[in-house]
């Protein structure tokens, strides 16, 4: 369509460099140049969240922001979430609470609870349910999405 | 070790939580073209000429069909329920002469990159003359295409004397009820990858899902391949409910273009094709009238009823019509009854099943006239279903009807016990007590109840295939498929304990057609309790053959072995001589002396049948508190109290309850395809189709029975599915209708802040 930009995207401290096109959206981007297929796209219009990542620390909807926009931040994704086989307390909290079914929602929760955790440990509990009314999940009916993000809360206290 | 009945952790877990989940969009292959499809902006129209010329010079494109491309291609047969009134509606391909709803495909582009096709898709012109559009069911029967009218077909059920119940009433209800145009709606869109290996001759299709063996024998039909000459294969699923997974219009062409274009072809549809193409569902109107007693005993119920099906006639063909008259009557006596469910098309989505399909809308119709009922006579919601409820010594009970191809009769069950212990536990009478005080105070707080029966564990076979390796590693083959429900978890339990291996060795497979020969898939919450069968079938057949062989090695009697975590030993003598699985497996090698003419090794291929279904049931109590100044409905209390026979994982059926609750309000409250007089689709992205999030979500407790296992399996079992969303519309209109003070005010779902606006209005004038 237009011609390709030179970009370069740093995902969970590993350099990307990309030839992309302008409107490339940055979902897209992490998912087929950079390979990381765990960010999913569950609606393209910045409703559903199930794209989040975290630029910067804070969570973002990589569906809507260009790959161009991203040059220069630090993104992390779900994959970037375990170091080698330790599970991340938010993976591991998830995994014990049944926080999951079908899985396709989970990485934009994961990253979305990582990032509101991460910038308030001690967020009170309505608070949190507000932040995770951010996201849609299909399956859980949130019940156990709550209380693994709290019990991850416990663990991920400083 | 015991395993089932233990909330053990998810097996499938691990991929889904660190991002290696293999997903329909992550699933490439090298050389790939993308799919884009063009779809009819009208709701009914004469398709005229496409222009292809300037699509066609874009970059990168590689072919665009049109109908004309594709004619050689039958139309896409019924699944379920098949009637031959049917057959006229069934849906094509690509539109041919005429479009009958928004969305429907009439083109499909084919590039380079899925920016390219969709650039290209955007440019494909169609010449479309408007023809008028019908948009409501329950209107009078009209042409709807030539030689063809708007009523397809009419299912209808009865038993016992309806006109004599009429003639006894003391007095007759009449209600009419209204449930809205849903859907599902998984998070992850559907897709397909579809690719010939020109060394194996195999079409394979990739992000199949739900009904794996079926859609290989059907789009391998539609396309003219032999059987063998086609597998599809299931990776990770973003949620199932009923829609997805059917053969749809673009699987096919995903598979055809992979033959004809000799390149892997990817399809992934965004959310807007979603909510315009895959099925929807729900949209009954139902006119109830009932006999009753004086004293509330329903004598009688004549439903007429009118399924809005959409454009057009697919895979489910007459399934929800047919389970709504079924499943009507519920858990309650009712010694005459006659429904008529009428198959209405209209130029909207064509619909199909959706969880709990005819049941969230019947269970809705239906506890609305107990309610009626109630009311009628002066008592209390409970004491009117208390008054009409089957006794336990009338179960099982052969409820006159049919359904899906089996006899309805209800397995097993008690009703009265299971109400019992769900009033008990939210403490019905003090709840009561608080919500009419407070009410006295000013607030606008009401109670609801629903009851139900469920149905799950569909026939007519299931087929599993079980091998141990030399290593002690099982293998299960099942035909069944994963839609997020824990398929790997609930059956490596069932296989763990029955054969007395450790659940990490197991390996639970499903929606592979290249692995076994025969699958009927994930639907009508029958995984468990058909599939789980015949793993406990077979995996009983290798623990006895284990144990024989062990016998021989170990020099001890048969009997007086045990085995668990896959180490076979004298019982309770641990430490002591033992042998593993693994052992067992390489000492049954082809030649050994220890075969004794058996067949070498430890495998097995078990089946098991059932002619019926199982019926589990359930009661929900949920409490609403409405805000008259937002007209906001807030659930503060909500109780799914259900029978399962027999849980395998309280912690995965729990969560099918609360996941299946947050549907069932998503209906009562939010969601909804609202469409226009022209027939265009309002609700075409998340912002218009609203879901509950976190927010609007009560905390859902849960009651979990195994008061009344199912006679019909060796486990006992029954679905976990579908009790959660099943009576959630029901219970919460009975909740708005009491904080309203206004009975039977709610005939309609969902229940928008415009509604309680408008009843409010109506209050105060009167």
């Amino acid at each position: 369509m237009t011609e390709k930009l030179d970009v370069t995207l740093s995902v969970n401290g590993k350099r990307y460099e990309m030839k992309v096109e302008p409107r490339r959206m940055l979902a897209d981007a992490i998912r087929e140049e950079c390979g990381l297929t765990g960010t999913h796209l569950g609606c393209e219009h910045g409703v559903c969240g199930a794209c989040t990542i975290l630029m910067d620390d804070k969570p973002v909807r990589s569906c809507l922001m260009f790959a161009v926009q991203a040059e220069g931040a630090e993104l992390r994704t779900v994959e970037g979430l375990a170091k080698g086989n330790e599970l991340h307390p938010i993976q591991q909290a998830f995994w014990d609470h049944h926080g999951l079914q079908c899985g396709f929602c989970t990485p934009g929760f994961l990253m979305l609870a990582t990032g509101v955790l991460e910038q308030n440990p001690n967020i009170g509990d309505e608070e949190l349910v507000h932040a995770l009314s951010s996201n849609l999940c299909r399956c859980t009916g949130y019940q156990n999405i709550l209380k693994a993000v709290k019990a991850a809360r416990e663990e991920m206290k400083p | 070790m015991n395993y089932i009945g233990r909330s053990v952790k998810r097996l499938e877990d691990l991929p889904l939580i660190t991002g290696r989940g293999r997903f329909a969009a992550d699933i490439s292959f090298p050389n790939q073209v993308y799919m884009r499809v063009v779809r009819s902006p009208f709701a009914h129209g004469k398709l005229g000429p496409i222009d292809l010329s300037e699509a066609l010079a874009q970059e990168g494109v590689v072919a665009i069909w049109t109908g004309k491309d594709v004619v050689d291609i039958p139309h896409i047969g019924f699944r379920l329920t098949k009637l031959a009134d049917l057959e006229p509606y069934r849906q094509t391909i690509l539109a041919q002469d005429r479009v009958r709803y928004v969305g429907e495909p009439i083109a499909v582009v084919f590039a380079e990159s899925q920016a390219q096709a969709e650039d290209a898709a955007e440019v494909v012109f169609a010449e479309i003359d408007d023809l008028p559009v019908v948009i409501r069911a329950i209107d009078p029967v009209g042409e709807f295409l030539p030689g063809r009218t708007t009523e397809a077909s009419v299912v209808r059920k009865a038993y016992g004397d309806i006109d004599d119940a009429f003639r006894r009433a003391a007095h007759v209800i009449e209600l009419e009820l209204y449930v809205g145009r849903h859907s599902g709606i998984p998070m992850e869109t559907r897709g397909a990858i579809a690719r010939f290996d020109e060394s194996r001759q195999v079409l394979e299709m990739h992000g199949a899902a739900k009904v794996p063996h079926w859609n290989r024998a059907t789009i391998s039909k539609l396309l003219g391949l032999p059987l063998e000459g086609m597998h599809l294969y299931e990776g990770h699923v973003g949620g199932g409910f009923g829609i997805r997974g059917e053969v749809y219009p673009e699987d096919v062409l995903t598979c055809l273009a992979a033959l004809r274009l000799k390149r892997p072809v990817k399809w992934i549809e965004d959310r807007k094709e979603h909510l315009l193409a895959a099925n929807h569902s729900r949209d009954q109107h139902h006119r109830i009238r009932a006999a009753i007693d004086e004293n509330g005993f329903i004598l009688g119920i004549d439903d007429d009823f009118f399924t809005d099906q959409g454009g057009y006639v697919r895979t489910h063909a007459a399934t929800v019509t047919d389970l709504a008259c079924a499943m009507l009557p519920g858990p309650y006596v009712i010694p005459a009854y006659r429904a008529a469910g009428h198959i209405r098309l209209t130029n909207k989505t064509p619909a199909g099943t959706y969880r709990a399909p005819g049941r969230y809308e019947t269970t809705f119709v239906r506890e609305r006239l107990l309610d009626a009922v109630g009311h009628k006579v002066g008592i209390d919601p409970i004491e009117v279903r208390r008054r009409n409820l089957i006794p336990l010594d009338k179960i099982p009970f052969a409820r006159g009807l049919d359904t899906l191809g089996t006899e309805v009769t209800y397995d097993s069950g008690d009703y009265f016990g299971l109400m019992d212990q769900a009033l008990q536990r939210v403490g019905y009478e003090d709840m009561k007590k608080a919500a009419a005080e407070r009410r006295a105070k000013g607030e606008l707080v009401g109670i609801g109840v629903g009851y139900f029966v469920e149905k799950s564990g569909l026939g007519p076979m299931d087929e599993v295939d079980i091998s141990v390796d030399e290593d002690g590693h099982v293998r299960v083959i099942t035909g069944v498929a994963s839609i997020g429900q824990g398929v790997e978890t609930s059956m490596a339990q069932i296989c763990a304990e029955r054969l007395g291996a450790s659940i990490d060795k197991i390996t639970v497979i499903h929606g592979q057609t290249d692995l076994i020969g025969h699958g009927m898939g994930a639907f009508a919450s029958r995984v468990t309790v058909m599939t789980g069968s015949a793993i406990y079938i077979g995996a009983g057949q290798l623990r006895e053959r284990a144990l024989q062989a062990a016998a021989s090695l170990l020099q001890v009697p048969e009997a007086e072995l045990e085995i668990d975590e896959g180490v076979i030993s004298r019982k309770g003598q641990v430490p002591g001589p033992s042998v593993t699985l693994g052992d067992v497996v390489r000492a049954l090698r082809p030649g050994s002396t220890l075969l004794n003419g058996n067949d070498p090794g430890l495998k097995t291929v078990a089946q098991f049948t059932a002619d019926h279904m199982t019926y589990p049931y359930g009661f929900h109590i949920g409490q609403v508190r409405i805000d008259p100044e937002t007209c906001g409905i807030e659930i503060e209390k909500y109780l799914v109290a259900y029978d399962i026979g027999k849980s395998i994982n309280p912690m995965l059926v729990e969560g099918q309850l609360v996941g299946g609750a947050c549907q069932g309000i998503g209906g009562a409250l939010y969601e909804q395809f609202v469409y226009d007089e022209q027939g265009q689709p309002l609700a075409t992205s998340f912002m218009d189709y609203v879901m509950p999030t976190i927010t609007e979500m009560p905390w859902v407790d849960t009651l979990v029975r195994e008061d009344a296992p199912s006679p019909l399996n060796p486990l006992g079992v029954k679905g976990a599915g579908e009790g959660g969303t099943n009576a959630v519309g029901a219970t919460l209109a009975g909740a708005i209708d009491e904080a309203l003070q206004m009975p039977g005010a709610i005939t309609s779902l969902p229940v928008g802040p415009a509604t309680i606006y408008n009843l409010l209005k109506k209050k105060r004038a009167a």
